[in-house]
């Protein structure tokens, strides 16, 4: 079995998110980067269903030499090999076409990510890698069993679940219930050093959309504060005050 | 800039988000005068098909094909894409639902249009097509323009009213010429929890932490819930804990939702759970303890015990719910 998992390199998910002066940019200062978190879940996965040597598992990311400690924390956690495209990634668009440049070179069985990737919050590459590779793809996926040359999913949808199966190749994208994430072991921080981490340089994509500004959420004004003793009286004050019951 | 809409069903129902979703494409289309042309896949009645002209939908293509009677994510976004292509459309307009993301994104490729995933707004259109999305999962908004000739955005649940306008609509079949590549996933089995509300899509959530103490005392959440019509949610400690299902867990690696009303109960509020609810309209949070960092964070605060506290509010929703229907 080859795997190929998709990893993003994003901020702690408890750093605080903090914008340059005119909005333009993401103050990386002072931020830890991980591997996004959804992507955690997909890469146990990929390194439960080959161990024992039933496969090989390569990581992808997208991205400067920044993130290389993140691809190699992946290593540590258990991925047999790494590829790093060379390029920051300006969209989901130029992630998924860098990345299904790869899947067509060299061929995998299936390709997995995170549901989504806790920075912008797109879900959109597993589905995008799928449609450039022609393939079916699985936007959220709690669970994935494997048996010869097919896939066993359950996929999300709105107010529930289903099953569904597919042949190889398919994009499935992870969400948790997939798998438990693994914490690397000093074997697996030791060897991930000399694992090999291939740089290859990014194609050219055309440019269809660009970040114009971030911004923060307005603050809420102050808590009103009721007693335990009139908890009874907070659906009337919300219907007054706020209308939205 | 003609609009197309993808308009979701659930078992041949459209859903109020639905609704809201023709409402937001007709709100862009009439930014530049154009019309809204609606796309439903599956197996939908006039009737139902019919109410879209309510919201804006001028034309509304029907596509009824015994292969396509299951959501299925590959064929149903080509079709999309062929809607597109048939209708010169500009704007190809997609719920932010799981299916909906998964074809927005395919189409976009389909069709090389940039996509605007999440969308919260009615994109400005002033200088460019900017729109506004939530990011670094509930911390941030970024704009984004996109500039390609033809754009495709998933608008997420909650964030635009339903909007009447009178429109008539004509329905016409639609048979677009089917891939078999298209066709390697197989639905195998469809389980919905019918009984309940659906969590990305309610506008009333009351949740719980671990302050309810263990899965025995979930029985007073869901009861407030059912008086008051809402969805059951619940923190990432309890559905690592396995008290609840993981579908209910909300926060940054949970779902993220923007409901009218969210009722926290015995929930501390960390980064991370606030990051996947702060577009609430309305937080109410209950925690016993005082410090407890949620109530920064809330619009309305009940320092107590859940235990006391939650009786207490579902009676009163009894009441209020009595009043007010």
């Amino acid at each position: 079995m080859k795997i190929l998992v998709c990893i993003s390199h994003v901020p702690d998910t408890t750093a605080k998110i903090n914008f340059s002066p005119d909005h333009k940019e993401f103050v990386q200062q002072g931020v830890t980067f991980i591997i996004n978190p959804y992507d955690e879940i997909a890469l146990a996965r990929a390194i439960e269903l080959t161990d024992g040597g039933k496969g090989t598992v390569t990581v992808i990311n997208v991205g400067d030499v920044s993130t290389e400690p993140t691809i190699r924390k992946a290593l540590a956690i258990g991925a047999t090999d790494a590829i790093r495209v060379n390029a920051i990634p300006r969209d989901g668009f130029f992630v998924a076409k860098q990345i299904a440049q790869v899947a067509k070179q060299n061929g995998y069985d299936f390709i997995l990510c995170g549901r989504e990737s806790s920075d912008h919050n797109g879900s959109s590459v597993p589905s995008m890698i799928a449609e450039l590779i022609s393939a079916p793809s699985i936007s959220s996926s709690k669970k994935l069993d494997i048996n010869g040359n097919e896939a066993t999913l359950e996929r999300e949808i709105e107010g529930g679940k289903e099953i569904v199966t597919v042949s190889f190749p398919f994009v499935a994208g992870a969400s948790e219930g997939m798998a438990e994430p693994k914490i690397p072991n000093m074997r697996g921080i030791m060897g991930a050093r000399t694992k090999p981490l291939a740089v290859v340089e990014a194609i050219e994509v055309p440019q269809l959309s660009k970040i114009v500004s971030y911004d923060k959420p307005a603050s809420r004004s102050a808590v009103k504060m009721l007693s335990a003793e009139d908890a009874g009286k907070l659906w009337e004050m919300i219907r007054e005050e706020k209308k939205v019951i | 800039m003609s609009v197309l809409v993808y308009v979701e069903n659930t078992e041949g129902k459209f859903k109020k988000s639905t609704f809201e979703l023709v409402s937001f494409a007709y709100a862009v289309a009439q930014k530049s005068g154009s019309k809204v042309t609606a796309v439903s896949i599956g197996n939908v009645g006039d009737d139902e098909l019919g109410k879209l002209g309510n919201y804006g939908a001028a034309i509304i293509l029907n596509v009824k094909n015994e292969k396509l009677k299951t959501v299925n994510v590959q064929p149903y976004a080509s079709v999309i894409a062929e809607a597109a292509k048939a209708e010169g459309a500009k704007v190809v307009v997609m719920p932010a639902s799981f299916s909906g993301k998964g074809m927005a994104a395919r189409v976009a490729v389909k069709l090389e249009a940039g996509l605007g995933e999440n969308v919260v707004e009615i994109p400005d259109t002033a200088n460019g097509f900017v729109i506004k999305k939530g990011a670094y999962s509930g911390k941030a908004f970024a704009f984004v323009d996109l500039t390609s000739e033809v754009k495709v955005i998933s608008v997420v649940a909650n964030s635009f009213k339903v909007i009447e306008s009178k429109t008539d609509a004509s329905i016409q079949a639609f048979d677009p010429a089917l891939d078999e590549n298209d066709f390697r996933l197989a639905v195998k089995e469809t389980v919905r929890a019918t009984d309940k509300i659906s969590l990305p899509d309610a506008e009333l959530v009351v949740s719980g932490g671990r302050g309810m103490k263990g899965p025995e005392n979930w029985g007073m959440i869901e009861e407030l819930a059912n008086v008051l019509g809402a969805a059951t949610a619940c923190s990432k400690p309890v559905s690592d804990a396995g008290w609840r299902p993981h579908s209910e867990h909300v926060g940054q690696t949970g779902i993220a939702i923007s409901p009218n009303l969210y009722v926290a109960v015995g929930i501390s509020g960390a980064i991370q759970h606030l990051a996947g609810v702060s577009s609430s309209k309305v937080i109410v949070v209950i925690n016993k303890d005082a410090e407890a960092p949620f109530f920064k964070a809330a619009d309305y605060g009940i320092v107590g015990d859940a235990f006391e506290v939650v009786p207490k509010l579902i009676e009163a929703a009894k009441t209020f719910r009595a009043g007010h229907h």
